[in-house]
């Protein structure tokens, strides 16, 4: 009974700085809780975006990512320690997210997005981040998302820049593939850089969580339909029209 | 003529937007063009006339995470 009221007073305690926004509220918090948030990816986006939905209490975090924390992942991918190169990320950001906030259910997938297991990972959620760093798996997400009428939160990084956008809430909702039709992107991936500055996906992957946050608790002018970028050199920003 | 691309001035003879983006040396596959701040559509590119003044914003592709 004690541990209970402790828990209670805890919960009240924990998340009373974003409660006490009218746009939040115990309303909203409450819708938090019963939310099922999937991130597709465990890197620099994903352990931002992971990490501000769990404190935020997502309810249920979905976690996937087949790779395993290596040392150049270490200056942006804050969830990980050096003790846990070669391990799995799915697995130890899981364990991270389960020490910041026991409350949230973190369902670890250590393994890859494919065609064959997409729509049944996809549906079993009401949200999808796009933490993912390749363009063949953000195209299988928006189609799958398409299909489903499933909000999908894009967010990509290169070098000091960054983009977000939330495509396929409805069935008239723009896709990825409005803003990038698919052919010729082969030449467009064989020129990408994978060079990055950890702060770009930290702003990036932070702002794909909060537009997560305008979805459930239904406030603000979520990016549907919009895109948002911007260069932190310059700090240049602009939101175009899909 | 004069317009605006990414907020800054650039002087262009081209007369359409895919002629634009093949005079700043930008490949035709992995960017996204808005006029006005309104995504233009990739097939429509060729047809679009630039007019004096026109407010460009330009965004690569990218694919990080």
């Amino acid at each position: 009974m004690l541990n209970r009221m402790r828990k209670t007073d805890h919960q009240d305690e924990r998340y009373v700085r974003q409660t006490m926004l009218p746009e939040i509220g115990a309303g909203g918090q409450e819708k938090l809780r019963h939310a099922r948030v999937l991130i597709v990816g465990a890197g620099g986006l994903g352990c931002p975006a992971a990490t501000y939905l769990t404190g935020a209490g997502v309810g249920h975090v979905g976690l996937v990512d087949d790779d395993v924390v290596t040392y150049s992942n270490l200056p942006r991918q804050v969830l990980y320690a050096e003790s846990e190169v070669g391990k799995s990320k799915a697995r130890a950001a899981a364990s991270r997210l389960k020490a910041m906030n026991g409350e949230v259910e973190v369902e670890v997938m250590p393994f890859r997005l494919t065609s064959g297991n997409v729509r049944k990972i996809v549906g079993d959620y009401d949200i999808v981040v796009d933490a993912c760093d390749n363009y063949a798996t953000r195209y299988l997400l928006s189609d799958v998302c398409g299909e489903m009428c499933k909000p999908y939160v894009y967010g990509a990084v290169e070098g000091f820049c960054g983009q977000v956008s939330v495509f396929c809430r409805t069935s008239s909702s723009k896709t990825y593939r409005d803003l990038y039709p698919e052919d010729g992107m082969d030449q467009c991936m064989a020129l990408s850089s994978k060079g990055v500055a950890g702060m770009a996906p930290a702003v990036i992957g932070a702002v794909q969580a909060h537009e997560v946050l305008k979805l459930v608790c239904g406030y603000g002018e979520v990016l549907e339909g919009r895109l948002w970028t911007m260069d932190l050199r310059t700090m240049q920003s602009f939101v175009i029209e899909l | 003529m004069k317009i605006s691309v990414n907020n800054k001035e650039v002087e262009t003879a081209a007369v359409s937007l895919s002629k634009l983006i093949e005079e700043l040396s930008l490949p035709l596959q992995g960017v996204a063009v808005a006029v006005e701040n309104r995504l233009v559509p990739r097939a429509a590119w060729a047809t679009y006339a630039l007019s004096e003044g026109m407010k460009i914003v330009i965004v690569r592709a990218a694919c990080g995470g």
